[in-house]
């Protein structure tokens, strides 16, 4: 099911920070959001998934206006959408297992046994065996970020939103993430959203990009067509980095 | 914000933390962790401040009474009315505020910035609920047991600084701790004692709660700071106002 911004509009403290921002994220794909640092990214992220309220616009999820919901009709929603966020926000006196069982116990009537096994096989999903009785602070950023992601799956969630998962993370790492969290999308046909500044993973699961430029959609698209626009902003933004340029170079 | 937004706020994440739990187990688990971590943590500082606190009540009354007249008990009276009735509710919360108001407020503080509290929102979970009620409940709960021990313990310390020091015999402190004993000054330490304990878990959590994330581990810090200064002067004016009208 498809998540759809409607003229969304936020500011702090006087501030615009989002000037009517309107999207249709799409089920099935990653979806994604790019653009500069300070563009406003967070800020909307937040704003979908009503951690900010919003100051005008809406945001529906599958047909249902989120925006216009209380704290109460919104909970069978919240229970839809897993997040991973910027540092992964595991609950660091929890232990791996525990964190991942975390929303099973809090919003599922299964047994000890059932919650056992799904939380293995989310860890095993993501590639982490044999970590479950370990602390998030004796794992490296990576797993981390791997058991932030077996924590978002657990429940089976309908909408994923991911807050640069390749922050801190190597090149190689990065890509392993990457991929996870496209191969995911198709499993499970969730509807993604993945902010990043990245182009490497515009590159590799870009499928439906909206550009953010100063709180506005300035562009959307996918990896094929954000190469060859002709738009200033995004070119600067694509081809910020020498190894980027030297390619536009061989390319034409 | 001025004083008064911050008391709004601070009754909003109270009514919000008594809200119905999302799972009465989960509570329960939390409530025996806060216990321990709150409570059972604490017993060791609690035991040798009592012990200590007690041997020195014992000398300072003895050594200002050297008139015939006062007769000897007087040390082992003077040191229960000064345990029970101050230095074992309000003293030991106000130490207590400082251990366990900056724990609480770096750790709520630290979820914060780390978005583990965004976490738990995004997921359905009702945050402050989650986090601060177990602490409260947890509170109410340890510290008038905290508050008794140090009773017991303050007077043993005087009766053994006492006995050993050849300040009091052992009958005489114990006739003293016996003279006109009152037991509504006990009821009267432990009814402190639960408002104490509740703002001893309340505050530390509002300043840890809303400490602005872009201010990362100094305003972490600084919200353990705020919350153990704030937290020592409520509960200097709440045990002015309850003595005022409980025991005038
Ligand atoms: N809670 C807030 N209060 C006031 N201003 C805020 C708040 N959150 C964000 N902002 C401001 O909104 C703007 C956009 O911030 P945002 O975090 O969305 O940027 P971003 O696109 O995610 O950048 P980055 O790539 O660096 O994470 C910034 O100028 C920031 O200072
Ligand atoms: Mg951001």
């Amino acid at each position: 099911m498809s998540i759809i911004v409607n003229n969304i509009q936020k500011g702090f403290n006087g501030t615009e920070i989002l000037k009517g921002i309107s999207f249709e994220f799409e089920p099935g794909k990653t979806n994604l959001i790019i653009g500069q640092s300070g563009s406003g990214k967070s800020v909307l992220t937040k704003c979908i998934v009503g951690l900010y309220e919003v100051d005008k616009g809406e945001v529906i999820y599958g047909g249902e206006n989120f925006s216009a919901m209380n704290k109460a009709e919104r909970k069978h929603i919240r229970t839809q959408i897993g997040m991973l966020f910027q540092g992964s926000a595991l609950f660091d006196s929890y232990s791996v297992e525990q964190n991942v069982m975390f929303p099973l116990i809090m919003f599922s009537d299964m047994s000890k046994e059932e919650m056992i096994d799904r939380v293995n096989f989310c860890l095993k999903r993501v590639q982490l065996e044999n970590k479950n009785h370990l602390f998030p602070s004796e794992i490296s950023g990576g797993m981390q970020k791997r058991v932030a992601i077996a924590r978002a799956i657990a429940l089976n969630p309908k909408y994923l939103f991911c807050d640069e998962p390749n922050s801190g993370l190597d090149p190689k790492t990065s890509i392993v993430i990457d991929n996870l969290i496209h191969d995911l999308t198709k499993e499970y046909n969730m509807t993604t959203v993945v902010i990043t500044h990245d182009m490497n993973s515009v590159m590799e699961i870009g499928e439906n990009i909206m550009y953010i430029h100063k709180g506005e959609n300035w562009w959307t698209g996918d990896k094929h067509s954000i190469v060859t626009t002709e738009n200033k902003e995004i070119g600067d933004f694509v081809y910020a980095s020498e190894f980027m340029k030297q390619l536009r170079g061989k390319l034409s | 914000m001025n004083l008064f937004e911050h008391i709004g706020r601070f009754i909003l994440m109270i009514a919000a933390a008594f809200k119905k739990p999302e799972k009465w187990r989960v509570l329960g688990k939390n409530f025996i962790h806060e216990v321990h971590s709150i409570g059972i943590s604490s017993l060791s500082i609690v035991a040798l401040l009592s012990l200590f606190m007690g041997a020195v009540m014992v000398i300072q009354t003895a050594s200002n009474i050297d008139s015939v007249l006062i007769p000897a008990y007087t040390v082992g009276f003077a040191t229960r009315q000064s345990m029970i009735l101050e230095f074992s509710s309000t003293m030991i919360c106000l130490i207590l505020a400082g251990k366990v108001g900056s724990n609480i407020a770096s750790e709520i503080g630290t979820m914060r910035l780390t978005e583990q509290i965004d976490a738990l929102e995004v997921m359905g979970v009702n945050s402050i609920n989650h986090l601060v009620l177990p602490k409260i409940l947890a509170s109410l709960f340890i510290f008038p047991f905290i508050v008794l021990i140090s009773m017991g313990l303050g007077l043993i310390g005087g009766g053994l600084i006492g006995t050993q020091a050849g300040i009091i015999t052992l009958e005489k402190y114990i006739m003293g701790l016996q003279y006109y004993f009152d037991p509504f000054s006990i009821t009267y330490s432990l009814f402190k004692t639960l408002f104490f304990a509740f703002f001893i878990a309340t505050i530390p959590s509002y300043f840890g709660y809303y400490v602005n994330p872009s201010g990362g581990a100094l305003e972490v810090g600084r919200s353990g700071t705020k919350s153990v200064v704030a937290s020592s002067m409520v509960i200097l004016l709440i045990n002015l106002i309850i003595t005022y009208f409980l025991l005038l």
